[in-house]
């Protein structure tokens, strides 16, 4: 492919593109992201090329292998087009119907979405409520691109805001239309994008780097790696554009150690990017310069923050380092240095194509466009979802997630990652806002979000987050390196029992001292406990005086077999894995405490119509049955 | 360099671009606690008892005074309560590791720190990095540096390094606020370097 040299030659090749394509000709795009392949998605592939080459049809149906469009619990999943059906769990077996159905346009009932609701089945991914709730600006091209084709990009108006850019404007004016856009850094702390721009573009070293940050350490959250792994170039396309505006050479994309498929598919966007002269030398004939470079991860946590990830990147270990000097000012290399989240890089060419105001339409005052959630626990749809800035909790749980499975209780959705926090059903009608996450005393973060209901214990999650933060503490102030995991011991002796009145206050003194700590991570360390200290100090409390409202934290829970409704039928005796129930035929079962590792599988295996086994908490344990007198009464049979 | 002008404490006080906040409370003779700084090396922002409170562009916040860079129009207070019981509560900390420290004993007073608030740890590290730095900055020797992260980092000589050049060395003994340095030192050589270096 010869370089594009000139804007005429860019609307050139994408005529050529989209001419070459008929747009009418069925395609079958197939999920192959991360979560459909580990549900198998590759199989899916080959049984459906096997199928096409069988039925000797190649030259009537196209297969798109696509990055993840977010339902992965519902995966393998796949689109046919042109009339975009959307099937799900579909599995090799199926491929045979789905290319007979392709030939003959008809529908496969059974592997379509079913409205919980309404019992319905919906054909179209912009049907189910899922979907039909989000506004999917940034990841719903995913299921549109071959990642690896730098032509399906093209297709879809790619690398028309870096034309715009790097041949219509001058630098300071794509910074003020970023400013004016009022977009804010997805990786986190919420910055200002244009306003770092402007400070690492006027600060005074004519060597300046940019950086993207692809760490995405949160337990849990993979919006990053759905982006770099699907929609490659359009990071790419925002990162040429914010090295244009900021006037730097070179750029580094730092991805997470554990992310093979990202680093994969970013590394052939950066070569096929090279080869139609995107990056490298005079870009569109502008004389704009450009290299990248793709690094992999370091491994930890902590090299997520940006000060420790330019260390990293400079080879040294990775320890975040004293703000000021700011990277904008001092970063890498000690030069001026712009880092921004991938989620962010992501809607620079959507800002510029549509312009700062359609982008600033979208949102709060204080929080425009869209966030990219992963929406993850005890919801009933889980996944990534991008939603309008401004939704409310609410919206996102119920009309997207579809609410709590079984018949349980919502108790609390934590945004924010490690060190945010955790917003009780009474905040559940706030908007998504930085600003308001903030002082509900949780965090935008960079998009985690985990559901929870009423079997989920606030102190034990807590203590969840305080464990993980005193493993990815770098170790270097004491604050956080020591506060951190004293208040680890006291909120895991909590949990285990070991309470005792004054830890309440003891944590509330610590978590002021988090203040103290050289970066966000130890500064952010006490938000799990705060938060949920906040909004569910009751279980705190109850916890101490020997009780677990949940249910959940061993130490404080007996299981407890009713000898009322006992029918001796075994169940909970045979999936014991500790041989703790004693009973047999016609004998009410017990259970011997000093054998249960309280595991919960007699609870699980007793059927729910004796439910017999009970969980308890806080409460003396009834005395076991003498043993002469657990035969069974049955009714007169 | 350019001159810069900010308040301490309710003095104004004026220092070269560069210094941080520490030098310009030296300089007015008002003492903020140090433990892990020294003069030698670079700043390093570790154990942060000098933590003192910024007001800039209308933001407080709590920043190490080793490390802080003086800024025009800065105002920092040194003693408040909330910085008392923030020192105190490193203090106490630390004495989990080293309760027989001496610059941690005479801090301890100061703050009224009780060394035995928090349970014995049975590392005597408290990490402020001077024999680390020491090594590395001032003697270029890198004998000894610090491995693994969170809680269980920890300091370690690299034999390699430390079988040729500490037995005749040992400047950085002295440093350690926990005196226990030498002992970690003489239990690495015994483990390590066999009778090579013995004097
Ligand atoms: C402990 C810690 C971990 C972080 N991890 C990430 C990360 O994985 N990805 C990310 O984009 N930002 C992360 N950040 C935020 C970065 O420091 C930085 O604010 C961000 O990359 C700036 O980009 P933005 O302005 O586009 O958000 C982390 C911050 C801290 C304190
Ligand atoms: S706050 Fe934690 S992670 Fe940050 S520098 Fe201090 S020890 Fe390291
Ligand atoms: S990986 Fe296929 S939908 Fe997410
Ligand atoms: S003296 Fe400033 S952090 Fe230790």
């Amino acid at each position: 492919m010869p370089k594009i040299n000139s804007s005429a030659e860019l609307e050139a090749l994408r005529k050529d593109v989209l001419s070459s394509r008929d747009p009418l000709k069925p395609c079958i795009a197939v999920c192959t992201g991360s979560g459909c392949l580990a549900l198998g998605a590759a199989n899916l592939v080959t049984a459906l090329r096997e199928e096409i080459a069988e039925q000797g049809v190649e030259s009537r149906i196209d297969i798109r292998e696509t990055g993840c469009p977010g339902f992965c619990e519902r995966g393998p999943l796949i689109v046919v087009y042109p009339d975009e059906t959307c099937y799900l769990k579909v599995q090799p077996s199926d491929a045979k119907e789905v290319v007979q159905s392709v030939l003959e346009k008809t529908v496969i009932d059974r592997l379509l979405y079913v409205d919980p609701a309404t019992g319905e089945r919906l054909v179209h991914e912009m049907d189910i409520p899922f979907y039909k709730n989000q506004q999917r600006l940034l990841i719903g091209n995913n299921i549109k691109l071959d990642p690896t084709s730098i032509e399906d990009y093209l297709a879809v108006g790619g690398y028309a805001a870096l034309e715009k850019v790097a041949c219509r404007m001058k630098p300071e004016e794509v910074v003020a239309l970023v400013k004016e856009s009022g977009l804010r850094g997805r990786g986190g702390g919420g910055f200002p994008s244009g306003s770092k721009w402007e400070f690492t573009r006027n600060s005074p070293d004519p060597v300046k780097y940019v950086i993207v940050n692809a760490d995405e350490g949160d337990p849990g959250a993979f919006m990053d790696r759905a982006l770099l792994e699907g929609s490659p170039h359009a990071v790419l396309e925002g990162l040429i554009i914010g090295a244009y505006a900021i006037g730097a050479h070179h750029g580094y994309l730092y991805v997470r150690q554990e992310y093979p498929l990202a680093v994969e598919n970013i590394t052939l966007a950066i070569k096929k990017a090279e080869e139609y002269g995107f990056i490298g030398k005079n870009i569109l004939g502008s004389g704009f310069d450009f290299e990248v470079e793709v690094a992999q991860g370091a491994g930890a946590f902590v090299c997520g923050e940006e000060t420790a990830l330019i260390r990293s990147l400079e080879g040294k270990a990775g320890e975040p380092k004293p703000r000021p000097p700011f990277p904008a000012v001092r970063g890498l290399w000690d030069k001026p240095t712009n880092i921004n989240n991938v989620e962010t890089w992501a809607n620079i060419p959507l800002i510029i194509n549509n312009g700062a105001a359609a982008f600033a339409s979208i949102g709060t005052a204080g929080s425009k466009g869209t966030k990219i959630f992963s929406l993850v626990g005890k919801v009933k749809n889980t996944g990534l979802v991008e939603v309008p800035m401004g939704i409310t909790l609410r919206d996102i749980v119920y009309k997207i997630g579809g609410g709590i499975p079984g018949d349980k209780k919502f108790k609390a959705v934590q945004t924010g990652g490690p060190a945010g926090g955790c917003m009780p059903e009474s905040l559940l009608d706030m908007e998504v806002d930085f600003d308001q996450l903030t002082k509900a005393g949780s965090m935008m973060g960079s998009g985690g979000m985990i559901v929870l209901d009423e079997e989920t214990c606030m102190v034990d999650f807590a203590r969840f987050f305080l464990a993980f933060l005193a493993d990815e503490s770098c170790g270097k102030c004491v604050p956080c390196r020591e506060g951190i995991q004293q208040m680890l011991t006291i909120v895991t002796d909590i949990t285990q029992g070991k309470g005792r009145e004054g830890d309440l206050d003891l944590l509330a003194q610590l978590t002021e001292v988090s203040g103290a700590s050289l970066c966000a991570l130890g500064k952010g360390a006490p938000n799990p406990v705060l938060s949920t200290m906040k909004h569910f100090r009751d279980e705190y409390e109850a916890h101490i005086a020997g009780r677990c409202p949940s249910f959940s934290c061993k130490e404080l829970i007996a299981f407890y077999i009713d000898p009322d409704k006992c029918q001796a039928c075994t169940s909970c005796a045979r999936k014991c894995p500790a041989t703790a129930i004693e009973g047999g035929k016609n004998q009410i079962h017990v259970v011997d405490q000093a054998k249960c590792t309280k595991c919960g599988s007699c609870l699980e295996a007793c059927p729910p119509r004796f439910g017999a086994v009970k969980r308890i908490s806080g409460e003396p344990l009834p005395p076991p049955l003498p043993k002469d007198a657990r035969t069974v009464a049955r009714g007169s049979k | 360099m350019s001159e810069i002008v900010l308040q301490i404490d309710g003095q104004e006080v004026t220092v070269q671009e560069g210094a941080t906040i520490l030098e310009a409370a030296q300089s007015l003779g008002i003492e903020i606690p140090t433990l892990c700084h020294h003069h030698k090396l670079e700043p390093y922002g570790g154990c942060r008892v000098c933590s003192v409170e910024v007001e800039s562009r209308g933001r407080a916040s709590v920043v190490a005074a080793c490390l802080y860079p003086a800024e025009d129009g800065l105002v920092v207070t040194t003693k408040t309560e909330k910085l008392s019981r923030i020192r105190k509560s490193l203090v106490e900390m630390m004495m989990a590791h080293a309760p027989d420290s001496e610059p941690l004993l005479a801090l301890a007073k100061e703050y009224g720190a009780d060394k035995d608030r928090f349970k014995r740890n049975q590392s005597f590290c408290i990490h402020c990095g001077l024999c680390v730095r020491y090594c590395s900055e001032v003697k270029k020797k890198h004998a000894l540096g610090f491995i693994d992260r969170g809680a269980k980092k920890r300091i370690c000589f690299i034999p390699e390094i430390a079988s040729k050049e500490c037995w005749k060395c040992k400047e950085c003994f002295p440093l350690c606020p926990t005196s226990a340095l030498q002992a970690s030192f003489v239990l690495t050589k015994s483990l390590t370097f066999g009778g090579e270096g013995e004097e």
